[in-house]
């Protein structure tokens, strides 16, 4: 089954920690960080790693700095369920 | 810490690294220019917006800027900074952009249109240009019908200079000119100009918009992209109302600003058309 992965890269240094896009994630997936950029505000940091890509995040970002990738991904293709191993593991992921 | 651990439960199984990797490896997978849906437009420039943190100035710019790099339109297309917070908007729109003395943004993009007919003009205001300073400029460039879109930021008080009365501050709110809330019987009404403006005849398409919300996001970038697409058909003078918030100057978070709009000013400035092609007017 096809499933849309979602993801978001912040600009946090044009980031002005006005929370509006955590508001509008229906995932909830974002917060505030606990440190601050260099121009003293808190930014906004990805939580959960729940993004479905809709945009509603950047939609309502006032700085326009919210990235947004979308992709639909199958399932086939999908980084195989890792069990029943110890000590190292190497994955690799062809692009 | 932030740890992670292996399906297996196994409390030896614990990642750090690991599972930072892994993350990393997943985030490589997909943000790539080709699972890219959203981004900041081109036709801003990468300043940092001197607006205060959440005010809708910001979202406002971002739809103006989207559509006219949608449109491929960015170097025929000449915007008019005004007075008020607005004022450095030539600093963030990277198209030509202007500045007019207070409220007579409309005056200047009439100019412009005038010796420029084929460029796409828009003023950009707030509702101590708009709606105080400049009604003579707004209401007579509206009657002309000139073929412009205005672009009007309604806040309901005076951002820039520190929170004073404007002429569309709600009954009831407070500012430092009406600290015991603005009483109509020395202080007259809220102005809905956006309505006035609507009884013109020679305005297209009068429309009030707000970007609080995903959903009203997404409706006002499309009445910006047909005001721009009128204005290309030389229909007339489009005007959009944004009703905006102003957390600084409202004493309240970004967050709280938004719920106040929700519940105060959208029910006295409603949403929607007011003027456009094919409904009838508010005449
Ligand atoms: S794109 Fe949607 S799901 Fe992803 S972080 Fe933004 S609001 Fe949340
Ligand atoms: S909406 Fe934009 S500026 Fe506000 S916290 Fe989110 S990323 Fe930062
Ligand atoms: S004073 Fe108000 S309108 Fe002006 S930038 Fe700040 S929040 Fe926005």
């Amino acid at each position: 089954m096809a499933k849309v992965k979602g993801d978001i890269v912040v600009d946090i240094e044009k980031c002005k920690g006005c929370e509006l896009c955590a508001q509008a994630c229906p995932q909830d997936a974002l917060e505030l960080s606990r440190q601050v950029n260099s121009k003293g505000y808190l930014y906004i940091v990805k939580i959960e790693d729940n993004c479905t890509g809709c945009t509603n995040c950047s939609l309502v970002c006032p700085e326009g700095v919210i990235k947004v990738y979308r992709k639909t991904v199958d399932n086939k293709e999908h980084i195989a369920t890792i069990s029943d191993v110890k000590g190292d593991i190497k994955v690799t992921v062809a692009s | 810490m932030n740890e992670k651990r292996l399906i297996t439960g196994d409390p030896a199984d614990v990642l750090t690294d690991e599972a930072q990797i892994d993350a990393m490896i997943a985030r490589e997978s997909i943000c790539n220019n080709e699972n890219l849906i959203y981004e900041r437009p081109e036709t801003l420039t990468d300043a940092i917006f001197h607006y205060c943190p959440g005010c809708g100035h910001g979202v406002t710019h971002r739809l103006i800027a989207e559509v006219i790099n949608e449109l491929d339109i960015q170097s025929e297309t000449i915007g008019i900074a005004p007075v008020g917070c607005a004022v450095f908007a030539y600093h963030y729109f990277n198209i030509d952009m202007t500045e007019a003395a207070h409220g007579r943004a409309t005056a200047v993009a009439t100019g412009i249109k005038r010796l420029l007919p084929d460029k796409y003009v828009f003023s950009y205001q707030g509702d101590g240009d708009l709606a105080a300073i400049g009604t003579g400029e707004t209401i007579h460039t509206c009657n002309r019908g000139e073929n412009i879109l205005i672009v009007f930021v309604n806040n309901g008080i005076y951002g820039m200079t520190g929170g004073q009365m404007a002429p569309t501050t709600l009954i009831g709110m407070k500012s430092t000119t009406s600290p015991y809330g603005r009483d109509a019987a020395t202080m007259g009404y809220p102005l809905r100009i956006t309505e006035m403006i609507a009884t013109l005849p020679a305005t297209y398409y009068v429309t009030r918009q707000a970007v609080n919300t995903p959903a009203n996001v997404r409706k006002a970038k499309k009445a910006f992209q047909k005001a721009f697409e009128y204005q290309k058909q030389k229909k007339g003078t489009c005007f959009i109302e944004i009703v905006s918030n102003c957390p600084s100057n409202w004493k309240m978070t970004p967050l709280q600003s938004n719920k106040w709009l929700e519940e105060n000013m959208l029910t006295f400035y409603k949403l929607g058309d007011i003027k456009a092609p094919g409904k009838e007017s508010a005449e």
